[in-house]
């Protein structure tokens, strides 16, 4: 599995004003990786992932996956948004079912993988509760467990807990590391916060603001195994920094321009 | 002429945009020396305090609380007052006799004529029959409604082709189309069942199509990288989520259509509450109106209470 993005570039037209919210991004992601893409707000992250997921499309390039050219969305490319966009007259099992009701599965075997995704993602307990009922972080395993059940080639991950608070949220950063481990599944996540990126990074990719562009592509030499004890480590602490100093270069370029 | 002269001379010439970027310098100088102000603190010019309002008070009670939960005691105490006070007013104008009760029967009168009207069976084949134009007319206009709504609510193009002209028709009054249908229709059914549909369709459309617009694009979009083709995310999506709106939009209309139903039973027909009204007015048989038009507010009230139970179990996951 390669996705691929050759010279990608995204406009926006509004009241006739044109802005180009990406340009020129060249990104490769390879099965089994998982890429965190960083940058200030208005740095294009989220319409990076929109345009891989097929939901609008590049203004100029390429986007490939596997060679063939995305055109639309599709079960290949899971997004999990940043609210989770759950059905919320769906209990959490029927939530997570729903890829699988629209395939030609007997009922057992789609019980099997359900079953196995809701331990995995913690829910077992919650099956017959309504979204409204459920945390912040509890909402996004659904739609964490929701995106994986279709088996994607990549899981786009869209600030997926931007919105929660630290404690939620760095159990959920140990538990998309064990998902990741466990699925084996390829993983690209837009997030704001660079401490995360690193955390749960191979790579870490800087965008540049306004117009987006890929600023820096950093491999992150930590140990493939890792708990949250090593974002106390120096050489953590180190790359968190220096990354940090790029965003906000980045993000004082955006500045001094406008 | 001096050096300094020569370079204000230079200085006069410089174009406009020169101008510009030096007055856009000068600003942003300013703004950086605020700014620095402020990070040092203590910038803030020594104004007077703002004048102190007063907090909250502890609420006394919850019925003069906004949006404040009222214990179900008082709910239903309060809900039993809103009938018992007019009906208190209404016997006490008949017993101190200041109004002609040929105008204003009393409590006993009216139940009286209700329990006549039930023994002799007319009460019951009217309402039935009236009930049936309004099964017929409400129920065609529900099924033209929801599809073309649904169409609306999801279709841009569907959008753009019927909401203006729907937007307008609204705006004619169905009770002004009576004669018009009675001219084309007859006196019959048809023309009474085609008030009905009128008075209700296009409301019932529009709220319909502003419930299915009402579902998040998150949700649709989400549905996709599922891999859900357009039209299981219209059967799986799109209407569940917009079903209670719909049931809304119907509940409202309902009351609509028997307003119009009596409407067309008023003018022209061989049955019906709205005829019966008629016939006891040709005759002043006002405790017999008090009757009928008591019926067709319990009739309403059941209906809304039926439909609210829907609506609440249908859906329970939005509360």
């Amino acid at each position: 599995m390669t996705l691929q993005l050759k010279a990608i570039a995204k406009d926006y037209t509004v009241r006739g004003k044109t802005t180009r919210a990406l340009d020129g991004i060249d990104l490769e992601v390879t099965r089994g990786d998982f890429v965190c893409v960083v940058g200030a707000s208005g740095s294009g992250k989220s319409t990076l992932l929109s345009l891989i997921a097929g939901l609008i499309e590049p203004s100029e390039g390429l986007i490939t996956l596997d060679g063939d050219a995305v055109t639309g969305p599709g079960p290949d490319r899971g997004l999990v948004f940043q609210h989770g966009a759950l059905y919320p007259w769906r209990t959490v099992e029927s939530n997570v079912a729903f890829g699988l009701e629209l395939l030609s599965l007997d009922k057992a075997e789609r019980t099997r993988r359900i079953d196995w995704y809701l331990e995995e993602t913690g829910l077992a307990g919650l099956r017959k509760s309504l979204p409204r009922q459920l945390s912040g972080g509890q909402k996004q395993r659904v739609a964490i467990a929701r995106a994986l059940t279709c088996e994607p080639d990549v899981l786009l991950l869209d600030e997926p807990f931007g919105a929660l608070d630290v404690q939620t949220k760095e159990d959920m950063q140990v538990l998309i590391r064990r998902i990741w481990a466990d699925t084996g599944t390829t993983v690209l996540m837009v997030t704001h916060d660079v401490e995360e990126a690193v955390f749960l990074g191979r790579r870490v990719v800087v965008l540049a603001s306004d117009p987006g562009r890929v600023a820096a592509d950093i491999v992150v030499g930590l140990p493939g195994e890792r708990d949250l004890a090593v974002k106390r480590s120096p050489e953590f602490l180190a790359l968190r920094a220096s990354i940090e100093d790029l965003v906000r270069e980045q993000h004082r370029g955006h500045l001094g321009r406008s | 002429m001096s050096a300094t002269d020569s370079a204000r001379q230079t200085a006069q010439r410089t174009d406009t945009a020169d101008e510009a970027e030096a007055l856009r310098l000068d600003d942003e100088q300013r703004l950086a020396e605020a700014q620095e102000d402020r990070r040092r603190g203590g910038a803030r010019p020594d104004w007077s305090p703002l004048p102190r309002r007063a907090g909250l008070k502890a609420n006394a009670s919850p019925l003069f609380s906004l949006r404040t939960t009222i214990p179900a005691r008082w709910r239903w105490t309060l809900a039993v007052l809103s009938f018992a006070i007019p009906l208190l007013i209404w016997v006490t104008l008949n017993a101190l006799g200041v109004v002609n009760p040929t105008f204003l029967p009393t409590p006993a009168a009216v139940l009286d004529a209700g329990l006549k009207m039930i023994e002799s069976g007319e009460l019951f084949s009217d309402l039935w029959a009236t009930t049936q134009r309004v099964l017929l007319g409400f129920g065609l206009a529900v099924l033209v409604s929801i599809p073309l709504g649904i169409v609306m609510g999801t279709f841009n193009a569907g959008l753009a082709l019927f909401e203006p002209v729907i937007a307008m028709l609204r705006y004619l009054p169905a009770s002004a189309f009576i004669p018009l249908l009675m001219i084309w229709l007859g006196l019959g059914e048809p023309s009474k069942v085609a008030v009905l549909f009128l008075g209700t369709v296009f409301f019932n459309t529009l709220m319909t199509a502003d419930a299915v617009r009402g579902v998040p694009n998150s949700l649709i979009d989400v549905s996709y990288t599922l891999g859900a083709r357009r039209g299981e995310v219209l059967r799986k999506v799109i209407i569940p989520h917009a079903l209670p709106g719909m049931i809304d939009a119907t509940r409202v209309n309902a009351a609509a259509a028997w307003n119009f139903v009596v409407v067309a039973e008023l003018i022209n027909a061989t049955s019906g509450l709205g005829l019966r009204i008629m016939r006891a007015q040709r005759f002043t048989q006002t405790d017999r109106i008090f009757a009928l038009l008591i019926v067709i507010g319990l009739l309403g009230l059941v209906i809304d209470i039926a439909l609210r139970q829907l609506r609440t179990r249908v859906g329970k996951w939005a509360a």
